[in-house]
């Protein structure tokens, strides 16, 4: 019954992102809206972490099934590809480590300039 | 046979969850970190379905089943952003900043490879928005005159990248910093990425969610006007 609850309420922010997406002419997924309006309803205490929580931990953690059948796909697009196969490859595997890379030193060196700026001012503190 | 299977509604379901258990098992038998259950099981699945002949729809009339609890999750991503709130404010800047280098290096590397390989404008307008979660990346492809098949492809080859890889990457470069992990996790793999983003942690599983958006809503500005440049 407790999980019953749980998913009800997270159907419902994805019925409500669905009608968003209807409503707004933008190429967002229904999916993005819902989770921002949970997002702000939890922010603003409408909805309780403990609402949601247990059967999101469920979901999020079996996420990688949802995909299964997107990831299957690829045998139908295949042919718009398979000319140049390789040039494909190479350019979305290099773009996407490049991507990777930069996100991740940018904000890491951001993150740590931060701390470092913190913990002097704050004279050896940890700066966490 | 085909028949009885074009019938069948759980034929496609099983299918989909046996392979990934089969999966699931293999890795954790093995021990290796690279054999991830969702590539190894789509590939199952596409040899069953070669082998016996049936096709992509036949399939999907079950599995699109499972598919549809995609966008609950993805709305469930909404929890661990929520626990992280206040990182999420501290950092504002470094995952601005961040997000926006990822995306622009990302379009980059995409338009130079482009022309070093002599690809065609439309098959490099399909690949600049692969790096987003795939409804975005489909709306966003189609609006600036790519092939959505070709984007989907993408999608799938970042996402996995970013789901088998991306742990290991990140120690190879000395990614420490579970805020950095997570933002690029989900800069360049999406929702698929943040999977694993999950399974590092939880400021890791937030930070990725909030890059997915982020990434999103960047993707959604940039990819059309640099196609108007090729």
């Amino acid at each position: 019954m407790q999980y019953l609850k749980q998913v009800m309420v997270i159907l419902f922010f994805s019925f409500l992102g669905e009608l968003l997406y209807l409503l707004i002419p933008l190429p967002v997924p229904a999916s993005i809206y819902g989770m921002a309006l949970l997002f702000l309803s939890l922010l603003t205490g409408i909805v309780k972490l403990a609402q949601v929580e247990d059967a999101a931990d469920f979901l999020l953690g079996i996420m990688p099934v949802f995909f299964i059948s997107p990831t299957v796909s690829i045998m139908t697009s295949y042919g718009s590809i398979a000319d140049h196969l390789m040039v494909f490859l190479v350019i979305c595997i290099v773009s996407t480590l490049a991507a990777l890379f930069l996100c991740a030193s940018v904000s890491q060196w951001m993150i740590r300039k931060k701390r470092g700026m913190k913990s002097s001012g704050r004279r050896g503190g940890t700066g966490k | 046979m085909n028949e009885l299977l074009t019938d069948s509604v759980f034929f496609g379901i099983a299918l989909s969850l046996c392979c990934y258990f089969a999966g699931v098992k293999l890795q954790k038998k093995t021990g290796i970190a690279l054999l991830n259950p969702l590539p190894v099981a789509a590939v199952m699945i596409i040899v069953v379905l070669c082998v016996l002949q049936i096709d992509y729809e036949t399939y999907d009339i079950g599995a699109k089943y499972i598919t549809y609890f995609l966008t609950p999750a993805t709305v469930c991503l909404a929890v661990p952003l929520y626990r992280q709130v206040k990182l999420l404010k501290e950092n504002a800047a470094a995952i601005l900043c961040g997000i926006l280098a990822g995306c622009a290096g990302h379009t980059l590397v995409v338009a130079a490879l482009g022309l070093c390989f002599a690809l065609d404008r439309v098959s490099v307008i399909s690949i600049l928005p692969k790096s987003v979660t795939t409804p975005i990346a489909m709306g966003v492809c189609e609006e600036s005159g790519g092939i959505t098949g070709i984007v989907v492809i993408g999608v799938m080859i970042a996402g996995n990248i970013g789901a088998v890889f991306a742990p290991a990457l990140l120690k190879l470069i000395k990614i420490t910093e579970p805020e950095a992990q997570g933002l690029g996790i989900g800069c360049c793999s999406h929702a698929l990425g943040t999977s694993t983003a999950v399974k590092l942690g939880e400021v890791q599983a937030a930070m990725s969610s909030l890059a997915i958006v982020v990434t999103g809503i960047m993707t959604v500005i940039i990819v059309p006007i640099v196609a108007k440049f090729l």
